[in-house]
Order: C-alpha cells, then structure tokens, then sequence
C-alpha cells in the first residue's frame, strides 16, 4: 500500500486555494442523487451533516446519545482559536500555523495546518451568523484571551462553555436539515460495522439501541466524525461514552490507524477519591497561572490538604519553579504532567492515595487578596469545592494528571478521505493536525474546520468521480455478511457468562496503559505492557459477564463491544510507542532524553507519522510511514529551563 | 456510609414498573451519585440481576443526560445535575428514591431512562437562525451591546435536560422552549425570523403533549442551570406580538 498524503503542490498559502479550485465540482441538479452517511454528531459531525444538507446531498446522520446536541464536545471549556487579529497584537495566519505545527513538535502536515490556520477565521464568522453568545467588549466587539502559554490573544470564549455553545450552534444548523427532509437524524444509534465493497465504502452496519435491532445502512460515502479513544485508559477527562469503535472497525475494513501513541495528558485535573471513580474532572490550565505547585520535600504519607500549612515553606519542593526558572508553573502541558508524576513515583505525592501535587493559591491570595483570586477562579474554586468538599481558598488544591485528548486516529490525506476511499474522517477521529501535541483551544477548531469548511468541498470531488450511480444496495451479500458478524459478535459477547464484569476488564486496561503507555515509556515496560494486555484480551473473551439480551436497551452489551475494541486497540498503541524511540511532544520515551532529563526528539529518524495496516485477526499489523517534509518551517527543539 | 434505595424498575417502555429497594452498604461520600449507582450496579451484574439503566454522559454537568428524580426532586436536593451530586450530601443510614422524569411527553423507555426526543423535536421547529454555511459576514461587522450579549448567554446556557419539565405540576415545557426563544429574540442575528420562530416552536411544543403553564415557578427553582422565568415572559410577549403581525397567523388576522 502507497501512502498518498494529496498535499498540493506550490506556496503553502496557495495550496488550499488552488486545490479547491482542480477539485471536481458535483452538479447541482445532481446533488440529490447523492447519499452521505454521517456518523457522530459532535462538532465534527453535525458541522458536516448540516453543510451536506445545505448543498443538496441527502445525509443519515447517527449518534448514540438520545439527542446529536449531548456530543462529547459539549463539554469543552477553554475556548477556540482563530487568526482573527481582531486584537491587533501580531497575530496571523502564518503565526496560527506556525504556533500550531510547533506545539504539535513537528509531527504533523504543513499543508494541513496551514489550511487549518486559514479557515479559523471563517469559523468565527459562521458561528457568530447562528447565534453562538461568544463573550464580548463593552463596545460589543468580540473578546478574546490568551490561552496555553500563546503569545497573542486569539481565543475566542463563551463564558466556561465554549463547546456547548457551538455545538448548539452546530446542533441548529443540523436541526434545520432535519426539519428540511434533506438530514434524517438516528439518535441512540451505534455504528458497529463499515461496510467495503469492492475497495470502497458502501454503508454502514448499526444496532438500534433501544430495540437491539441491528439494520444495515447504503450510501455513496461514510464520514466518521466519532471523536477520540481517550477512554482506552478507563479514566480520563472524556464524556463516559467515548469510545474507539466506530474508528477501530474501520481499521479493520482497511483504514490505516496512524499515531495511536499520541494521547495528551492534561496536568490540572482532579485527582482520584478511591475505586469507585468513574471520569477525570479537568481544572482549567489558567489556574497555573496563579498557583503554585508542590510536594513536601521529604514524603510525608497520607498528607490531606487541610495540614498542607504544616509543612513550613523550607521544607517544600515547588518543583516546576525549581526546575524551570524561567517558565515555572507555565511550562507546557506535556511538561507538567511528567513531572507531577515523577513526584508521586519518588513517593512524595500528596492526599491519601500519594497520587497528587498541590497547587496552592495561598500566595497569590496573599499577593492580590481573596476577592482577585475569586474574581478570576471563583467558579472554578466553587466547582473543585463541590466536587472534593475541600475549600481552594482555605487550602491548596490537590490536582493530578489525566487523560484527556488523542491526536492519534484513522489516517486521512488531505482531503480527509482514510485509505478506503469513499470513507472520511473528522474531527478528533482522525490524526491529522495536532501531531504529537495538541495545543489548546484548537481541537474545536480543528472539529468545525473540517465539518464547514473542508469536507464539503472535498467530497465532491470524490462523488463526481464515482458519479451518482455508482451505489450498492443493502440486498448486496457483503452487507448480509457484515450484518451476521455484527450479531454473531453481539450473541458471542452475551453467551461468555463468565465472572468479570465489563468494567473490570476496562479498569485493568486502563491501568497498564496509564503504568507504560501513560506519561512516559520504556522498552522494557512497553513489552510487559503488550504481554499483559494479550493476556487480558484473551480472558476477556472466556470470562466477561453481560447480562440482559440483545433485543432491548442494555447498557452493559454497549460497553462490552467499545471495551473489546479497545482491548485491540491498545496494543497498538504500545506496537506504536515501541516503533518511536524518539521523545517528541506527548510522547516520552525514556530512552530519548538530554542530559537533563528533557525530551529529545530524533528528527532524523522520526519525522514521518506512523500509519498501521491491520493484517488479521492475532497478526503484526504492518507499519507505513507517512514521510513528513518541512518547506517552510525550521525544526527547533523545546526548552523551558 | 449506608443508604437503602428505593428505586423504579421497568423493564421497557410498555411493561408495567415498579419500586424496587436495595441496601447498599459501600457508600463513601466522596462519591458522585452516579458512581454510587455504579457500584450497586455492579454488585447487581455479580448477582447475575440486570443493572439498573440510566442517561449520563459527560458527568460534568453539561450534557444534560443525568435525569433521575430522587426523593421528589428532579436531579435530588441541590440546583445541579445528578452527576454533580455528591454523597456527602446524604445522611449515613437515609433512604433515597429514585425515578424517571415524569411526563407524558418523555415516556419512560427503561427504568430510569426516557425519550426526551420531542425537546429535538421543538428544536427542529424553529430553534436556528437560517445561514447557511459560508457567504456569512465578518464576525465583528454587527456590534452586540455586552448586557444583551449576557443576558443571551444567560438563556443560551440551557443543557436540554428537562428537569423544568420533571419539576412542574403541568409537565409545562415553557422554560425550556422559552430560553432558545429569548436567546434568538435577544440577538440580532435572529431578528428576522422571530415572529415564525416563537409560533413554530410554541406550536410544536403544544402538539408534544407538554402542559401549560400555571407560573408557579417550579421549573426556575429545580433548573440546573439557573434559567430564569423572566424568559418565559419575554417568550409569551413575543409570541403575542407575532400573533398579531405575523403573515403565518391563523387567528387575529395578518398584513
Ligand atoms: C473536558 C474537556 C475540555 C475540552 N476543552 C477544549 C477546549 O477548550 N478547546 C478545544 O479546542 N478543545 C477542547 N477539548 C477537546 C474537544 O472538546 C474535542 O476534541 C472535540 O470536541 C471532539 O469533537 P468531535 O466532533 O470530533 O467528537 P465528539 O464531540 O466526541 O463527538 C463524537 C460523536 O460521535 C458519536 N459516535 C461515536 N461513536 C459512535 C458509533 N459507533 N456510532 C454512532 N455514533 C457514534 C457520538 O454520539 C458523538 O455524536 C476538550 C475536551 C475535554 C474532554
Ligand atoms: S431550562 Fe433548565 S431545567 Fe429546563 S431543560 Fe434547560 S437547563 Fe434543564
Ligand atoms: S452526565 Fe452530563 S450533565 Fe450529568
């Protein structure tokens, strides 16, 4: 297989615009011929269904929560950047691109992200034209903020819930096409097969959530818009029902996976209360901004925030200012996170499991007073109080990292199309733009990107070629042969019968990745990991317990499918991080580091994406490099010393 | 702690339900309320019993998937969602009720969970301001006056949860549908839609068997996100006003 990345020739700020231009153009009469499956309906997806209605298309767009406006995107707080320069502080698209394409540590597409940085600023205008309440001046102009350590303004923000107001605005504009004819919307609908004929994507295979019906789809494309995998570490920052499947079955079809190492850990979260914890609370980043982080400086065990002022400030290690006098508490995600838990394993973490740091507001308090600091983090303060009954104004605050983005996912060329052509991939599905970093407040926009802007030229190009008539009906036998595997998987899952619970299983996994495939890693410890996860797997499939039956809501059924998927897919996250013996952005490999214990990217060797063919069932998959090429940007190493 | 919870079972949609009581003796009040579900659920799954099913999601207070009705109130005794909701919050030794949202127009589908597909349904009729993608003006071009641009945002903040609904005595909707009225209405940007938008919606919103509205406040008091009854009154004055101007009317007369 020949890896066709489809980045255009010529100067990086025409590539988009004359790609545009020799892409196919679909006749509009001829638009209605056409149907497009959607599945997701995040930012990502509904963005994408509601503009293909708008042309003319028709669109089946599916999610499996009870309403496409309840996405994980929902959730999103910080904000989402755009090259607006509305505050005239030097912003630009070559800046955006370039600020993005360094965050990412150079393992991302220049083409890509410089496409990205250029239609940020549509965006904007798009969601302010539906309605979305972005935060504004007193003379009613647009306000923006700096975010993640960037050095102009150019987030834009509304209030602490950035994602939800635009994937109701998403959410409208979809609404529209359904109230049109041109969207029909499957609510409580999961994917659970893509269905390839002949080479190409021809439908898909869903299961009826509430009936247990499992129904094939047709179509003449199939955009996945399903989001990240991050769940494969049981606990993490993302919405409960976050999964991988949709992406992993179309691996299995023959969509190359590309980058699976690559999950961010967001280093503000709330740490752990015991066992019975369920997802990872995030903190804003901005709190770095005031707070200080520390460890006692000699372990002191089981110590609660509350004796946190026992410990006089001699015998603190505030770590981050130690180690990086220059960046201090502000030092990049990837960073902190690393070193927070180098505290822990030294045995020095704080609260009762040892796994936490402080990140004390006491100076800052003392510095500014009470009614700043509340001023800026009260709702965050309220938030932490209520969720830990510990008060951040009255004792440091215990945070820990947490899984919580995936820059990895199915591999796309520029056009978005997987290696199955006819299939797509949007959103924070595929691998495209972050590389091995994701900066904030761009995952959003990388989501809307893709939906309103990217998609819907690039398809058509796709569509024209293969011309409307080119469909293959549901009676065809590899649908009825993709729906057997799908019941026949769905009757072997209920008929184990066995011991452990499906969350049992999911915890475990997510332990050994987070233990060797977390934060950082090591040869020996990755191979430990891949034995342990093959051993799981295979107990999995003798000793998981699903009750209830295939034919009506069964919640345990849902997670058993997402958690044997994962199950695959984690040890090709550990084949992934084993290929890279380079430290670059998210991933520490331990045996890449300067002299002084910082990451060490490997230009030489490294500077391709990694893409993963699957070969069958207990098979190596095969690895594929995407060779990445730097014409416009010089690559530098980071330092925060 | 230990709790005893009396908690409705149904099997589907059509099957007859009933109270069932458990005693759950491994609570720790550090837990959400649906992490202590959880746990039941899973010594439910050792027993070989069906776990009892639930909406959630996000379990951050934003999705608006938790419902659960517990001890009379739509998502328990604090103004959050069930997900937000701490055991600490609960006395060692209480017995909690737990049920689905009750109205006629959000049929339960299995024990705890139920079909709020008429809240998309009212969305569809009317809750968008028709652009469509691209060919849109710059973003700055039309100023909004920062207390309109809040008090927007105050009625944009709405999760879609339908616990207005849960808390009211007439299952009234009105909160809910009023809050994306109000947020269009107060906008520029939905100005020239607004007349068909209110009637559109309140329409469809009336068709969806929800219950009219009484004032008695109840929705405001049990909304998670602290959507005020003020929009309800914004809504009736602009559904009046298009009643009487609008080209769609079908009482009063028109231009
Ligand atoms: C707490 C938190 C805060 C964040 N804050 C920010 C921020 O401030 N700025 C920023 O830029 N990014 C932020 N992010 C990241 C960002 O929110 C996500 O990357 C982004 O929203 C993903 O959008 P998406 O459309 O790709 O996928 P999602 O929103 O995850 O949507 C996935 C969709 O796919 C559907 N789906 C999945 N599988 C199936 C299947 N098998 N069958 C049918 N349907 C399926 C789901 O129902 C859903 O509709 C944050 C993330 C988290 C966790
Ligand atoms: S108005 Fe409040 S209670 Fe009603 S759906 Fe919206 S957020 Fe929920
Ligand atoms: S689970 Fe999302 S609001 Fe409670």
């Amino acid at each position: 297989m020949k890896l066709e990345s489809k980045s255009p020739e010529g100067p990086l700020a025409e590539k988009w615009t004359k790609h545009k231009f020799n892409l196919k153009l679909v006749n509009p009469a001829n638009k209605r011929k056409y149907e497009i499956i959607v599945v997701g309906t995040g930012l990502a997806g509904a963005s994408a269904a509601a503009s293909l209605g708008e042309l003319g298309y028709n669109v089946k767009a599916f999610c499996f929560q009870d309403s496409p406006r309840r996405a994980h995107s929902i959730a999103a707080q910080g904000g989402i950047n755009a090259a607006k320069n509305y505050q005239n502080d030097g912003d630009s698209i070559y800046r955006l691109f370039y600020d993005t394409i360094k965050g990412g540590d150079y393992r991302a597409r220049e083409a890509n992200v410089h496409r990205l940085a250029e239609v940020s600023v549509n965006i904007i205008d798009q969601c302010v034209a539906q309605g979305v309440p972005f935060a504004r001046e007193y003379g009613g102009l647009l306000a923006n903020r700096s975010f993640g350590g960037a050095q102009v303004s150019r987030t834009f923000y509304a209030r602490g819930q950035t994602g939800q107001q635009l994937l109701l605005g998403a959410y409208s504009a979809l609404n529209r096409q359904i109230a049109n004819g041109k969207v029909k919307m499957y609510n409580r609908t999961e994917m659970l097969d893509v269905v390839v004929v002949d080479g190409k994507a021809r439908g898909i295979v869903t299961r009826d959530l509430i009936t247990g019906k499992i129904e094939a789809h047709s179509a003449h494309a199939v955009l996945l818009c399903t989001g990240g995998y991050g769940n494969v570490f049981y606990l993490s920052t993302n919405a409960k029902g976050s999964n991988v499947t949709a992406a992993w079955r179309a691996h299995k079809k023959g969509a190359l996976f590309a980058n699976p190492c690559f999950t961010q850990i967001h280093p503000t979260c709330i740490p752990v209360s015991g066992d019975h914890q369920s997802k990872l609370t995030l903190m804003s980043e901005s709190l770095r901004n005031d707070g200080r982080v520390w460890v006692p400086k000699v372990a002191v065990k089981g110590l609660k925030a509350k004796d946190a002022r026992s410990i006089a400030e001699a015998d603190r290690d505030y770590f981050l200012e130690r180690k990086y006098p220059s960046f201090g508490n502000l030092v990049p995600r990837d960073v902190a996170s690393r070193n927070g838990k180098m505290m822990c394993d030294e045995g020095r973490g704080v609260g009762a499991t040892g796994l936490a740091v402080f990140l004390d507001f006491a100076d800052a308090i003392k510095r500014d007073g009470r009614d700043v600091i509340s001023a800026k983090y009260g709702n965050l303060f309220d938030m932490y109080k209520q969720i830990t009954g510990d008060d951040p104004y009255e004792m440091p605050m215990m945070i820990f990292p947490a899984v919580h983005y995936t820059m990895g996912g199915l591999w796309v060329d520029y056009n978005l199309m997987t290696s199955v052509p006819g299939l797509y991939a949007l959103g924070e599905a595929n691998f495209s733009d972050h590389g091995a970093n994701r900066l904030g407040a761009s995952a959003l926009m990388q989501g809307l990107a893709d939906g309103y802007f990217v998609i819907p030229y690039t398809i058509g190009d796709y569509l024209a070629g293969i011309g409307w008539n080119d469909k293959v009906s549901t009676d065809h036998p590899v649908f009825k042969e993709t729906i057997e595997a799908v019941n026949s998987r769905v009757q072997k899952l209920l008929s184990i019968k066995g011991k452990k619970t499906v969350d049992e299983f999911h915890r475990e996994l997510g332990l050994t990745l987070w233990e060797y495939c977390g934060m950082s890693r090591n040869d020996a410890g990755l191979r430990i990991a891949k034995k342990k996860i093959q051993e799981l797997r295979t107990e999995f499939w003798q000793n998981v317990d699903v009750v209830g039956s295939a034919n009506e809501l069964n919640m345990e059924l849902e997670k058993a499918g997402r958690v044997a998927d994962f199950l695959e897919l984690g040890e090709l996250m550990v084949d992934d991080a084993l290929d890279r013996k380079e430290s670059c952005g998210c991933h520490f490999r331990e045996e890449s580091q300067t002299t002084d214990g910082e990451a060490l990217r490997i230009d030489n060797d490294y500077a391709y994406s990694s893409a993963w063919e699957y070969k069958g069932e207990n098979q190596p998959e095969e690895l594929h490099k995407e060779e990445l090429k730097f014409e416009n940007v010089k690559l530098t190493q980071r330092s925060y010393k | 702690m230990k709790i005893t919870l009396k908690v409705w079972r149904q099997k589907s949609k059509d099957a007859k339900g009933e109270f069932k009581t458990y005693q759950h003796d491994h609570v720790s009040s550090d837990m959400s309320f649906l992490e202590m579900m959880d746990v039941l659920n899973t010594q439910l799954i050792k027993k070989g019993e069906e776990p009892i099913h639930f909406d959630h999601d996000c379990r951050e207070g934003i999705c608006g998937m938790c419902s659960m009705y517990i001890n009379g109130q739509p998502h328990g005794p604090l103004q959050t969602t069930t997900c937000q909701l701490h055991m600490r919050t609960f006395k060692d030794g209480e017995t909690i009720t737990v049920e689905p949202w009750r109205a006629q127009a959000f049929p339960v589908i299995k024990d705890l969970v139920v079909d709020r597909s008429a809240f998309d349904r009212i969305q569809q009729a009317g809750g968008y301001v028709s652009v469509n993608t691209g060919g849109v003006p710059d973003a700055n071009v039309i100023p909004i006056p920062k207390k309109i641009a809040d008090e927007a945002f105050d009625a944009a903040a709405c999760i879609g949860c339908g616990a207005c609904v849960a808390a009211c005595k007439n299952a009234s909707a009105m909160l809910f549908v009023s809050a994306k009225v109000s947020q269009f209405a107060l906008l520029p940007q939905g100005h020239a839609e607004r007349k068909e938008r209110v009637e559109k919606m309140v329409e469809q919103m009336d068709s969806e068997g929800f219950g009219s509205c009484t004032n008695t406040r109840a929705c405001e008091a049990e909304c998670p996100k602290a959507i005020s009854v003020a929009n309800i009154a914004r809504m009736n004055r602009e559904y009046f006003s298009a009643m009487v101007s609008s080209y769609e009317v079908k009482v009063g007369g028109g231009e």
